[in-house]
């Protein structure tokens, strides 16, 4: 008897159009997302399209004369800076999770995983800011150092004729700034896999006599191996798209393809290149500016793909 | 008998400690670090730093050392990878420490209300100048991009949970939220100036292009915050409801989403504080200008990240004045909204426990 009148009362017209409605908005909602996504890439298409091969002086005209020799030096860069700002933050950001999920007592972890969240959270433009008025200058005498002692080395070589930037506004500078900010994502999520390692494997290991360091060596390391190398992932593609700090930081940057860390003479990213040139304005710099969006994105895009996919396919492994 | 017994009798090591360093070890040790560092400091040269530096070396030598004298090599392994997790985390502190200080430390003397309550627009020498319209331009065009995004979000994440649930088309849905989370911010003003202005002519900047950047980036934080929280939900409440003969969608308004209402506040609040910051879209798409913009809709609109980028660019150390004070007010306003986001939090967080 009761079934049957809750069967007519959710069969009355109005609630039948209101769960139609409501399922349709929420299916649009959805559907938007995709509609998103393919939207900015139709629109940098469009619109970067005709730059791609535009007249030889929109491009850098001695330097570059078409598309390909414009974007290659400032892909270069941006590889070459968010791989600077891995080496650094990597190792560190390991030694982080670490701290937070097995090292420190209880009562001390938390607010290192709350003062490692509050790093995640300072605006891009402040790191610029302090990058370039603090960081940079404060750099200095390190980068003249390493000039000194290391300068055989390619890498460190400097200025030709000795000497490194005055203001230490280089692409280690940038690449150790970027590195401070891709540190809290590459340790959030190390950290939250690191705790999620069976109990009984760590404490299996202990039992047959390995030190802390053995255990998670042979135990935590892995068992967490997919995700730290998706957590890897997931920085680089925040480093290659990052903008502000790196156009702050190398506001003199130049489209050329060097390693030399220290120089005057440094590489650029595409987002510091569009940021710092899109004020040149005409129609045509700005198709070619567009194109080069639509590199980057391109770029992060796969870079973001293959993280969620090894992603993916760990969870399936795990849950199995 | 008397070999078994000769180690109690000395009286000095026990059993159980025999072939271990003493608790004082690695005190003793961060002394004799220090020592050299300070050594090595007068020595080579340097200061404070140079001295730090040495000293946190040498500690990582001589610990080391001692135990894989003592200890074994085992030991001394574990206890060097020990010295170097702390010391990541101690490396990793410094910039936080340092980039904090200088901002409260430059930015704290430029706030007064001059600065507060006044837009950056000339009409004598000498004026005064302040940061108003920016500090209106960020809270207009966030609130904008926020009121896009929020419902979208939500909608979207419901449609994952309730609608879409197993089906392949939801799952393309959340795996390209995934990927939208790492969209350059760069990339998003660049899509935004290239729709709006193909809509609207070449010249057309306002905050609402600057809102459709920012809720491109916000719109994915807010669907994945959504849709954990409304995972949460016990599947035994909807059932209820449905056993009540509840139609599906007044289940979802009357129950689904007040059970998870804290966790969807603090979701949004965390992906508003994280769109707060952006600079370089709104570089692209909401222009530069001096003046209080009330209108959202058309018209230049400044924003903190983007003064604080501008103010920097013109080289003048009291140019950078103006910038350290709008970062310091742009950092507050982050952090107010990461606190409101825990507090929130706490305070609807579901009761666990049965």
């Amino acid at each position: 008897m009761t079934a049957t009148t809750a069967e007519k009362m959710t069969e009355t017209p109005s609630n039948r159009l209101g769960d139609r409605i409501f399922s349709g908005l929420a299916l649009a909602a959805g559907l938007s997302i995709l509609v998103a996504l393919t939207g900015v890439f139709a629109f940098l298409l469009i619109r970067g399209w005709q730059g791609l091969s535009q007249d030889a002086s929109f491009y850098d005209a001695p330097r570059a004369n078409d598309f390909l020799h414009y974007v290659w030096p400032l892909v270069f860069g941006t590889v070459y800076a968010a791989v600077i700002a891995l080496v650094i933050a990597v190792p560190l950001s390991i030694g982080i999770a670490l701290v937070i999920s097995h090292y420190a007592p209880r009562r001390l972890a938390t607010p290192i995983a709350y003062v490692i969240d509050l790093l995640a959270a300072v605006p891009s433009v402040v790191f610029g800011l302090w990058g370039i008025l603090v960081f940079a200058p404060a750099m200095v005498p390190t980068y003249g150092w390493l000039d000194d002692h290391l300068g055989f080395i390619p890498l460190f070589a400097g200025n030709e004729g000795g000497g490194v930037n005055p203001v230490g506004r280089t692409i280690l500078t940038a690449g150790i700034v970027l590195a401070i900010m891709v540190l809290p994502i590459i340790t959030s999520i190390t950290r939250e896999i690191f705790a999620q390692t069976p109990r009984l494997h760590q404490e299996a290991a202990l039992a047959l006599g390995a030190t802390r360091w053995e255990m998670i060596r042979y135990a935590v390391f892995p068992y967490a191996r997919s995700g730290m190398v998706s957590a890897v992932m997931l920085g680089l593609g925040r480093a290659l798209g990052e903008t502000m700090a790196v156009a702050m930081v190398l506001s003199a940057g130049k489209s050329l393809v060097t390693f030399n860390l220290l120089g005057n003479e440094s590489s650029t990213t595409i987002a510091a290149n569009i940021a710092s040139n899109y004020k040149e304005g005409t129609p045509g710099k700005v198709a070619v500016l567009i194109a080069t969006g639509l590199v980057l994105f391109v770029l992060t895009f796969v870079v973001n793909f293959l993280a969620r996919l090894i992603v993916a396919r760990a969870e399936r492994n795990t849950t199995r | 008998m008397s070999t078994l017994q000769s180690p109690r009798t000395s009286g000095l090591v026990s059993d159980l400690t025999a072939g271990k360093l003493p608790r004082f070890a690695p005190a003793l040790a961060a002394v004799i670090a220090l020592g050299i560092g300070a050594l090595a400091a007068l020595l080579i040269g340097g200061g404070l730093l140079a001295t730090v530096l040495f000293a946190a070396v040498a500690f990582l030598v001589v610990l080391p050392a001692w135990y894989a004298v003592v200890e074994g090599r085992r030991a001394a392994v574990d206890r060097l990878v020990t010295c170097l997790v702390w010391s990541a985390l101690a490396v990793a502190l410094v910039p936080l420490v340092s980039l904090l200080w200088t901002v409260v430390h430059h930015g704290a003397r430029q706030l007064d209300a001059t600065f507060l309550g006044q837009d950056a627009f000339i009409t004598a020498l000498h004026q005064p100048t302040g940061i108003l319209h920016a500090i209106v331009g960020t809270l207009l065009i966030t609130l904008t991009a926020a009121v896009m995004s929020v419902p979208l979000g939500i909608f979207a994440a419901i449609y994952l949970i309730e609608y879409g649930a197993g089906s392949k088309l939801a799952a393309a849905i959340r795996f390209l939220v995934d990927v939208m989370t790492g969209i350059p911010s760069i990339v998003a003003g660049l899509f935004a100036f290239a729709l709006f202005t193909l809509l609207f002519g070449p010249a057309y900047r306002s905050g609402l292009a600057g809102a459709a950047a920012l809720s491109l980036l916000m719109v994915p934080i807010v669907v994945r915050s959504t849709e954990e929280m409304l995972r949460l939900v016990p599947n035994e409440l909807r059932e209820a409801a449905y056993a009540l003969g509840t139609p599906k969608w007044r289940t979802i308004v009357k129950v689904v989403l007040p059970t998870a209402l804290g966790g969807i506040v603090t979701g949004v609040t965390l992906a508003t504080a994280r769109v707060v910051g952006e600079t370089a879209p709104l570089l692209l798409t909401a222009a530069i200008t001096t003046k209080v913009n009330l209108n959202v809709f058309d018209g230049f609109m400044t924003t903190l990240p983007v003064m604080v980028y501008s103010s920097q660019a013109k080289g003048h150390p009291e140019d950078f004045d103006v910038a350290w004070g709008a970062a310091l007010v742009l950092v507050l306003i982050v952090l107010v909204l990461n606190i409101v986001a825990r507090i929130v939090g706490k305070i609807f967080a579901p009761k666990t426990g049965h």
